[in-house]
């Protein structure tokens, strides 16, 4: 399945955040959002999953979502929003109850998605016993549980340090590599940007334009942990985004 | 300049100034303070410095007490008052909790509502009790409902606050995974606004057993609202002060129930 933005723009208010979007995801393809601090990228991800109207264009699913997807679109957010009061199994049971799946089925997918995301052991703790990164890896698996069309992640490291940050990546990877997933995931890191994208969206500082779409032909597994291929490409990205950048900081913010 | 010398050559220790404004548990004090305040009132009432018109002889409130006890009046006494308590705390949490989650979830109902228990709230419930007996009659009727409407508004007040706090985040990650809107509300908001209903009660209680006295002080032959102020208007301050110990008693395990409940259903917090 795949899903296309066809000419959003949005304004909150007087602001306008967005203007004449149009991009294509293709299936199996890692898409990553990046550009100055509110420039709209994330406004963007909740229109893509339906969490939010854009004022005008629409989103559109190209083709039907594959079989057995139960929820297309699929988000991971930066706060992990489990539930505290469910364990872990629990928290990814939770997506699966309103689809009437419990008991042996339920247990199986749970299982298999713990097993993809090495939570296998954990199955039964609290998120207040987990660390930042395994708290995001139950995040993963559960929405991996739902198995979605598309994964729609919104900075999902950005809350983590670093070494967890690659880690994490590091996983994400194996993960694609495993099955390849269609995601489009927002970042302001342009390192995660080069390591994760096949394809980089650099929007404008607000009102957020697409200003380059920047492609990396390196398979995913081929990146490495400062691959200088992928520094090139890191520093061609930041070029295009620094002036605005220091602009965006720059702004009174006035909401 | 010699004084700067110096103190190249004498290290100075780092003065420590971090440290406090975080309690910390002390297990006996609290029994400490109370055993401190009343062995003091016996020494005092004993040795005449307070008047035995001012205070009753703590040791004398005790052989009360256990008279109360021996006599089997306090048996009697005690199961209407616990009986009023829990029908009226009861019904007035029930209800309260049952509003407070329509306010917390529907605008209209909040609109319309909210108004209305920051009208009701501050009236003092007891200022109503003559129109309670018009309405639910002289018998258990008004008592109980005198109970469940003082316990109803913070009920209410409480759980409407806990509501809006539930995490909005985890809502949306809710609707985002597609969840009706009854599952939303069974499994996200009601369980992460329990923390807050839970002090709520705590409160709600306290005001239930203020209430429960009240009641009783208002045309019933027994319960620990009239034991007070029987023994008040003979001016027999022993008995009136073992009954204060019992009433006191009764907020000490109500607060203790609920605190079990609490790490009981919310062992999730950290």
């Amino acid at each position: 399945m795949d899903i296309r933005l066809d000419a959003i723009s949005h304004s909150y208010g007087e602001t306008e955040v967005l203007r004449d979007i149009s991009l294509e995801v293709g299936s199996g393809q890692i898409v990553c959002l990046v550009g100055p601090s509110g420039c709209g990228k994330s406004t963007l991800l909740r229109f893509l999953g339906g969490l939010e109207r854009p004022e005008a264009g629409r989103v559109l699913q190209l083709g039907s979502p594959p079989e057995g997807c139960l929820n297309p679109l699929t988000y991971v957010f930066q706060d992990f929003a489990l539930l505290p009061w469910r364990s872990v199994h629990g928290n990814i049971s939770l997506v699966l109850e309103d689809h009437g799946i419990r008991g042996a089925r339920a247990d199986q997918i749970i299982g298999d998605v713990l097993a993809r995301t090495k939570l296998s052991d954990f199955a039964g703790a609290l998120p207040k016993q987990l660390s930042g990164g395994m708290k995001q890896r139950v995040a993963i698996a559960r929405a991996l549980a739902v198995k979605p069309a598309v994964m729609l992640m919104d900075e999902p490291l950005s809350a983590l340090d670093s070494q967890t940050r690659e880690l994490l990546m590091d996983d994400l990877i194996a993960l694609w590599d495993r099955q390849p997933f269609t995601a489009v995931y927002v970042t302001h890191n342009l390192a995660e940007a080069v390591r994760l994208g096949h394809k980089i969206v650099v929007l404008s500082r607000r009102p957020g334009r697409i200003r380059e779409i920047v492609e990396i032909e390196k398979p995913l597994t081929a990146r490495e942990y400062a691959d200088p291929d992928l520094e090139k490409v890191q520093k061609h990205l930041w070029n295009l985004m620094r002036e605005e950048a220091r602009a965006a900081d720059e702004e009174l913010l006035n909401v | 300049m010699s004084d700067t010398s110096l103190s190249h050559h004498q290290p100075l220790e780092v003065r420590f100034r971090g440290g406090g404004f975080a309690p910390r548990r002390h297990r006996w004090i609290g029994a400490a303070a109370f055993v401190i305040l009343i062995a003091f009132l016996e020494w005092a009432t004993q040795s005449g410095v307070i008047t035995p018109l001012t205070l009753p002889k703590p040791s004398d409130v005790l052989a009360t007490l256990v008279e109360l006890w021996q006599s089997g009046m306090f048996v009697k006494h005690i199961v209407p008052s616990l009986t009023r308590l829990a029908v009226g705390a009861s019904l007035g949490a029930i209800v309260g909790v049952g509003v407070g989650v329509l306010i917390g979830l529907f605008s209209l109902v909040r609109a319309g509502l909210v108004p209305l228990v920051a009208a009701i709230f501050p009236i003092p419930k007891i200022a109503l009790l003559p129109l309670f007996v018009i309405w639910f009659g002289i018998d258990e009727g008004s008592k109980y409902a005198l109970i469940a409407f003082g316990t109803f508004t913070p009920t209410v007040v409480a759980t409407y606050g806990a509501v809006d706090n539930v995490d909005r985040s985890l809502i949306r990650m809710g609707q985002s995974f597609g969840l009706s809107w009854f599952s939303i509300v069974r499994k996200i908001v009601l369980p992460g606004a329990m923390p807050g209903v839970l002090s709520g009660l705590r409160i709600s209680l306290a005001i239930a057993i203020i209430l429960l006295v009240a009641a009783e002080m208002l045309g019933a032959q027994y319960g620990i609202g009239a034991y007070i102020l029987e023994a008040g208007s003979l001016y027999d301050l022993e008995r009136l002060f073992a009954g204060v110990v019992i009433l006191s008693l009764l907020g000490v395990l109500t607060s203790t129930a609920i605190g079990m409940i609490e790490r009981r259903v919310l062992a999730w917090r950290s």
